[in-house]
């Protein structure tokens, strides 16, 4: 019952957090210097010719009106046209988020094996080198930041020792069969190798760019929730049992330790989507965040409102799944 | 876990299985050319939309549409889908013949009809060409055999220059109609050297060889251009050896580079400029004009460019038709100190004004401007800089309310004097900021006259005017470094664009 009351809380929450985005993003971008047909305006166009293309994209109407027939098509399901490319603006945005969802998940994944590895590791090893040395490798790995280390990898993965590509999604000599936009799940679903395999050498550099930091912050955080547990009665009590260093570990601290640390890993993961932006710009891959800067170059006013729109929507989605997790997980929240 | 040497070798072992799998062979005889673009293509319809005036990806449309009339590397026209055009002898109406035996890339036959609808179509305000302006002066399209003439509405003399400029493209009538504008962005079909093959938006297009081409078979069978808008990752796409061909690379990476590749840099039709707009400090001719003189274009080129530019001081290029070599305007800085100084400015007491440019939209802006408000400081110049996007320089332009000066750059890739002096400096032009009536009465007669020889030499007076009277500052012709393997051939256009049916194998 509980459950239900947070989670109903939470929507209604959700709901009123999308419509204060939309409202800002719609009136910011239109208040903002540099409009899209100042942008397209070609040597000798007269004053005529700026009113007649003004008109033609609908720019015209006052700001409210213009507000008011974006939001009755958006409740339809009708977010507009980009401007730029001509498409519908859902279908470019649909049509690119589950790029950025698997680039997205891979970084997660492979933010939590190394960071979660590194934690242990120090937890461990506490005391003594190895838990300096997992300190240190952490420091670097925040202090550097994500385009950064795009770039590091690109040199050292892409010209030193060219062994992954370094811009892309997939070969385009290939030959997709996919029907999904989920080219790295479909690749495994269809038992296509090959294609999975050329795939992940793509996604890997971006994908480890995006997670370096976050690994190096999850690493941090579950170590030093270790350690407090670590000194807890019940582990002194397991210890005492007879139990090994290792079984202490990840059988009877880790499961306490991680709680604090998968919040995080929640909250974590809308930045990473957002860290998407940059990392797809340099690595020339075909997903949101790349999209995002061409329109907000192009000053393609409906998509930048579409991608902005989704965005929050991914943030506030995940924001509300971590809380109902932590609820559930969480035995005085999950009773009331 | 023990990390040892083992360990370690294995580990790289399988990194390297894993991306060599993936990876493309490091072609030795180069197969398949891919290219490493500056720009993604947001819309394949090159005559409407903001792409269809983005000068930076009229090359990717050159290489799937052909124009009206084709533009060598060197800009000047020459026979394309039209083999002849020309005015009749009244002036009132215009006639084009049209190329015979050509076919679109469906197979269907190319014909006048495809010319006389893609001029009609974009003439109409309602089909949303931002050129509109300019097609809207012909009127009356028709067909007589292969031939199509058309009504004079509104004589303009560049209106045979714009078919082979911004939006001049001859798209399939017959196509379009079937498949409307959605199915032409889907599957876009046109006369030129390359077929479109695959397109995934933001990331590549890869190209098939048009074998019935009328200009000849390209090279290379197959051609990927991959957008890859970081520098950087251009960069390191070439030296890798993922890409053959790339351009807009920083031009000290072509330096270190184009000796273990190749690589060319020659001019295109871009310049450097400062606009001055006709407020505050600028409304007096000394402080203008010792802005103009105090500044050191060579030296910028030299130190900032590594010398990739060629000095420019009116609008117009060698390459354009208007160019008037003696029209000069020399760094002297004893000169524009006595400037400022019968104006009562000095480096003691400055004349103050701002001056706007954009940081990374082109090589070096933002510290070509510092380098220039250096310069102005010694001789009793204070100028604040203040970096805006290009959007917002577009706006303010429109508006008029640019600084007192503003660097901005303008390509004129046609390059007659009306797309450079003529829409930069005439008053009324929403893309001029300098609005004085003087200028006004010297371009005005310019736009509709009709001999040619008296169009171009009016143009010239009106470039040494604004040269003497510093009502704009040029700066420099940019240089287009483009790099690429040694088993391609790259003939560079100066137009700007990078057109993979003009390279051919070493």
């Amino acid at each position: 019952m509980q459950l239900l009351r947070t989670f109903l809380m939470r929507l209604a929450t959700t709901a009123v957090t999308l419509a204060g985005v939309a409202i800002i993003v719609f009136f910011v971008i239109r208040v903002v210097p540099g409009n899209p047909i100042a942008m397209m305006l070609p040597p000798g166009a007269t004053e005529a010719d700026v009113a007649r293309l003004t008109a033609l994209y609908g720019l015209d109407k006052s700001i409210p009106s213009q507000f008011l027939i974006w939001v009755q098509g958006v409740l339809g399901g009708d977010f507009g046209t980009s401007i730029t490319t001509r498409q519908p603006v859902l279908d470019l945005v649909l049509g690119r988020l589950p790029a950025t969802l698997e680039l997205s998940i891979m970084a997660l994944v492979i933010a939590v094996i190394l960071g979660g590895a590194a934690a242990l590791i120090g937890t461990r090893g506490r005391g003594t080198r190895r838990e300096g040395a997992i300190d240190v490798a952490n420091g670097m790995a925040l202090s550097v930041p994500d385009f950064l280390w795009g770039l590091i990898l690109i040199l050292l993965f892409g010209v030193l020792w060219p062994v992954f590509h370094i811009s892309g999604r997939v070969t385009p000599s290939l030959e997709l069969p996919f029907t999904t936009g989920f080219y790295l799940f479909e690749s495994l679903a269809r038992l296509r190798f090959d294609l999975w395999l050329d795939i992940v050498s793509h996604m890997l550099l971006p994908a480890l760019a995006l997670c370096i930091p976050l690994a190096a912050i999850i690493g941090q955080l579950l170590k030093q929730s270790l350690k407090e547990t670590m000194h807890l009665d019940y582990v002194t009590l397991s210890r005492t049992k007879g139990y090994g260093e290792n079984h202490v570990i990840l059988r009877e601290a880790l499961p306490n330790a991680v709680l604090p640390t998968l919040t995080l890993v929640g909250v974590q993961f809308t930045f990473l989507i957002g860290g998407t932006v940059i990392i797809e710009r340099l690595f020339s891959y075909e997903g949101l965040g790349n999209l995002a800067i061409d329109a907000v170059i192009n000053r393609d006013l409906p998509l930048i409102q579409g991608i902005v729109l989704l965005f929050a929507a991914i943030f506030t989605g995940v924001n509300l799944l971590v809380d109902l997790t932590y609820a559930a997980l969480n035995p005085r929240l999950r009773h009331g | 876990m023990n990390l040892n040497r083992r360990s370690m070798l294995q580990l790289s072992v399988a990194t390297a299985a894993l991306g060599g799998l993936g990876l493309p062979a490091r072609a030795q005889a180069i197969e398949e050319l891919v290219i490493a673009y500056n720009v993604t293509l947001p819309s394949w319809d090159p005559t409407v939309g903001p792409s269809a005036v983005n000068p930076t990806i009229q090359g990717l449309y050159q290489s799937v549409f052909d124009q009206f009339i084709l533009q060598q590397p060197d800009l000047s026209p020459a026979p394309g889908l039209l083999t002849e055009w020309g005015w009749s002898d009244d002036k009132k109406q215009v006639w084009m013949t049209v190329r015979e035996g050509v076919t679109w890339h469906d197979g269907s036959p190319f014909t006048a009809e495809d010319v006389a609808w893609s001029l009609a179509r974009v003439a109409k305000p309602e089909t949303g060409s931002p050129i509109q302006f300019v097609w809207g002066t012909l009127a009356n399209h028709r067909v007589e055999g292969n031939k199509v003439i058309a009504d004079v509405a509104q004589f303009d003399p560049t209106i045979f220059k714009w078919m082979y400029f911004l939006t001049g493209y001859v798209l399939p009538k017959a196509y379009y109609e079937k498949v409307g504008a959605e199915g032409f962005e889907a599957a876009p079909i046109g006369t030129g050297p390359y077929m479109v093959d695959k397109f995934e938006r933001n990331a590549f297009v890869r190209l098939k060889a048009n074998a019935n081409y009328w200009g000849g078979k390209p090279a290379f069978e197959t051609v990927t251009i991959k957008f890859v808008t970081d520098a950087a990752a251009r960069v390191a796409e070439v030296e890798s050896g993922n890409a053959h061909v790339t351009l807009e690379v920083p031009y000290e990476e072509f330096d270190r580079l184009k000796a273990s590749l190749s690589g060319t840099a020659a001019p295109v039709s871009d310049i450097g400029m400062i606009f001055l707009n006709d407020i505050d400090a600028m409304k007096d001719p000394n402080v203008r004009m010792a802005a103009a003189y105090a500044i050191d274009k060579q030296t910028i080129i030299d130190r900032l460019l590594s010398g990739y530019g060629v000095k420019i001081d009116t609008l117009q290029t060698p390459e354009y038709d208007a160019y008037d070599a003696s029209i000069t305007v020399p760094y002297d800085e004893a000169k524009a100190i006595e400037l400022l100084a019968a104006s009562g400015f000095g480096p003691d007491n400055p004349v103050k004004f701002k001056i706007q440019t954009t940081k990374g939209f082109k090589p070096k802006d933002y510290e070509m401007v510092q380098a220039i408000v250096g310069l102005w400081r010694k001789v009793g110049i204070e100028a604040e800089i203040e970096v805006y996007e290009i959007a917002k320089h577009y706006e303010l332009r429109a508006a008029d309310q640019l600084a007192p000066a503003a660097f901005y750059n303008w390509g004129n890739s046609v390059g007659d004097p009306t797309t450079s002096t003529g829409f930069a400096m005439f008053g009324p032009s929403p893309h001029s900021v300098w609005d004085g009536e003087d200028l006004i009465g010297m371009i005005g007669p310019l736009w509709g006259e009709a001999d040619e020889a008296k169009r171009i030499d009016g143009w010239k007076a009106v470039d040494k005017y604004i040269a003497d009277n510093a009502l704009v500052i040029p700066l420099l012709q940019y240089v287009q470094p483009i790099l690429h393997a040694p088993g391609v051939k790259v003939t560079p256009h100066a137009s700007g664009a990078l057109l993979p049916h003009l390279m051919t194998r070493a």
